[in-house]
């Protein structure tokens, strides 16, 4: 019977190809749009993840229905918050301003992704690690030295291979001296931490942002179990330095690091099973291409099927005949469309490292199988339930 | 005429007919009463007889075989074979009844197309759930038969139209059918070939099978023990030239079987 099915699909090389086509490009699509999508969340998830578990972020928020502007976090925040002494859950806090600007090293000018002026306990906290030289210290941010420590990528783009280290660069205006050069995180797909400079907050502020609010205060609990607990220390204090009675008008915002993965999570969520839909609908075109082929094959052999018939070939054999063909033909461009996705998913697509779903290359297989199956039963039906007579005068 | 055993074919007031109302289209009618009704045909053919039909074209000659071969259903009327009423019988038994008793060759061959003259011939044992070496060691017989042994491997775009005809007589007899069914199974050939088709199938009769034979040629007639005559879906004379026991008529003058 297989014989039979490959005999027949052979009969119309260029159909049959183009029919597994059809098949071979759904069973891909769905293989490897998952991947993109798994692997967009993965990303996400590792950069999320790196930025240690422990961390928790404050920033301004105006306060919804309240009439007067909401404070500006200040660096007077950030010292209560890291004096307190009734707050154990806060193991380090470190207030962060962030600006842009060009950096100059010689004649090369290259503008960084971010500026970041902020305490050394950032560095731990934000797990970031340094490659070269060293972190600078809190001696730099009480003198406010004219430091800085660059990101990988920064510093390629600066210094090529040569060593920052020691080297002096200018970023608008102001000259600094390259300390130490920050370990590659990687790239998430939607930004690149590791284009960035950091510097002493006093230092950035004197330069760039003036001494007034800061952007963000990055704030270490002593450990992943007790983020909820300095959550709560964070607010109370807070609420104690802005004069804030009613803990539903606060003006700032504290995430951590997990309820930033969920949101980023859903996302990607979001945008997998987009993916997903695009590519089931193209594996059910590959599908209605099947029902199509298998029609045409079936009227055109409805003589065939009549003299068959005429002979006394029982329905099932007409049936399994038909439908051996048309299993085959989305077994083989299933096959092939596995194949095709797997093969594809090693090369990153717009800056995505694809990562296989092994449940999408079975399901797409099986699906793409069944829908061969289902497809094909129309026509091969048809084709069994015909009268030899009517068959046999078919021309 | 003695028959000893009950008719193989027996046909009970059948009519075909095809369309409807004004457009309707009596293929197959049988005597028409004062009142113009169809009264139907009815036939018997006795186990060994060799029948031939004719007619002029469109007399419901093709309409009675496809009856006969179970291909088509009468509108009316019943038709037992061997005693059984096909009228009853479920698809899965229909094409248990078209392999197994009925052998039927075709003006056009009906070949299936890009399959070789073994293969063609093994379809029918297939379809019978035979194994593989028995089918095509009695595929290899009939072929035999026919006298195209040599042409087992060849494809009907590689032989003539009277060695096609005469696969199509081999498959048709491969499963030893009771009975063989040819409509006009020399329309398509010259007059060597048909003379080689008709060889074949007078010696089938010889050897005890029933046979019915459309033709419009008087020289195929003459082949045949009994002959009928349609005239607008109607049987119009019914002449026996041998008894349905004796050899057919050619092989007798010939004097091949005494
Ligand atoms: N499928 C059909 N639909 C309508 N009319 C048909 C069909 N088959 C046969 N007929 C009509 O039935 C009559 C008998 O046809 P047929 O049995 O093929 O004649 P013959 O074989 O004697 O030439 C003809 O008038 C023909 O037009
Ligand atoms: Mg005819």
């Amino acid at each position: 019977m297989l014989r039979f099915a490959v005999a027949g699909l052979a009969a119309n090389k260029v159909r049959s190809a183009l029919t597994m086509l059809g098949v071979l490009i759904g069973v891909a699509s769905v293989i490897l749009l998952l991947a993109v999508g798994n692997g967009s969340s993965v990303a996400v998830k590792d950069s999320i993840t790196s930025l240690g578990t422990n961390a928790l972020t404050v920033s301004s928020a105006s306060s919804r229905g309240s009439a007067t502007a909401a404070k500006k976090l200040t660096v007077e925040d950030a010292k209560a918050l890291a004096t307190a002494a009734d707050a154990p859950s806060i193991k380090s806090v470190a207030p962060v301003v962030t600006t842009s600007g060009t950096a100059l090293y010689g004649n090369v000018s290259y503008q960084p992704g971010q500026i970041v002026g902020t305490y050394p306990a950032y560095f731990e906290t934000a797990n970031l690690k340094v490659d070269k030289g060293d972190y600078f210290s809190a001696d730099d941010v009480l003198n406010s030295r004219k430091v800085a420590v660059l990101g990988s990528t920064t510093a390629t783009e600066l210094f090529a291979t040569e060593d920052p280290v020691g080297k002096r660069i200018t970023i608008g205006g102001t000259p600094f001296t390259v300390v130490g050069v920050l370990r590659t995180k990687g790239s998430t797909g939607f930004n690149d931490p590791d284009d960035v400079v950091i510097a002493p907050l006093p230092t950035v502020q004197n330069a760039f942002t003036g001494f007034g609010s800061v952007n963000q205060i990055l704030v270490q609990a002593s450990s992943a179990e007790s983020t909820t607990e300095a959550q709560a220390d964070i607010t109370r204090i807070l609420m104690g330095t802005h004069a804030v009675k009613d803990a539903t008008k606060v003006d700032f915002r504290i995430s951590n690091q997990t309820s930033l993965l969920s949101a980023r999570e859903s996302t990607t969520r979001t945008f997998t099973v987009l993916l997903g839909a695009v590519a089931a609908i193209s594996l059910l075109v590959g599908g209605i291409g099947i029902t199509n082929i298998m029609l045409v094959t079936v009227t055109e052999r409805t003589k065939e099927i009549g003299i068959r018939k005429a002979l006394g070939a029982p329905r099932a054999v007409i049936l399994g005949q038909f439908l051996a063909e048309s299993t085959l033909l989305s077994v083989i461009g299933a096959g092939l469309g596995v194949l095709a996705g797997i093969v594809g998913s090693h090369f990153s697509v717009v800056g995505i490292k694809p990562v296989v779903i092994p449940e999408s290359v079975l399901g797409a297989f099986g699906i793409a199988v069944a829908i061969g199956l289902f497809f094909g039963s129309y026509p091969a039906n048809r084709a069994a339930a015909l009268r030899p007579i009517d068959a046999l005068r078919h021309e | 005429m003695r028959t000893a055993k009950p008719p193989v074919i027996q046909i009970r007031r059948v009519t075909k007919s095809y369309g409807h109302g004004d457009a309707v289209v009596h293929a197959l009618r049988g005597p028409v009463t004062g009142g113009g009704e169809p009264l139907g045909v009815d036939l018997d053919v006795a186990e060994g007889d060799y029948v031939a039909v004719m007619g002029s074209s469109g007399s419901g000659k093709s309409t009675l075989m496809n009856i006969l071969g179970c291909l088509d259903v009468p509108t009316s009327g019943r038709y037992l074979l061997d005693g059984t009423d096909v009228g009853h019988l479920d698809e899965g038994q229909l094409a248990l009844v078209r392999n197994r008793k009925i052998g039927f060759v075709f003006q056009s061959f009906n070949l299936v197309p890009r399959t070789t003259a073994l293969a063609q011939v093994e379809l029918p044992l297939a379809y019978a759930g035979v194994r593989s070496a028995e089918r095509r060691r009695r595929a290899m017989a009939a072929l035999g038969l026919v006298g195209l042994a040599d042409r087992a491997g060849h494809k009907p775009n590689q032989l003539s139209g009277g060695q096609q005809q005469r696969v199509a007589v081999a498959r048709a007899l491969v499963t030893a059918p009771a009975m063989l069914l040819a409509d006009e199974p020399t329309g398509n050939l010259d007059i060597r070939s048909t003379e080689e088709v008709l060889g074949i199938i007078d010696g089938l009769n010889a050897r005890g099978r029933t046979v019915v034979v459309i033709t419009h040629e008087d020289e195929v007639a003459l082949h045949a023990k009994r002959v009928l005559r349609l005239v607008d879906g109607a049987i119009v004379s019914d002449v026996r030239q041998a008894p349905v026991d004796g050899p057919p008529p050619a092989l007798a003058a010939a004097g091949v079987v005494a």
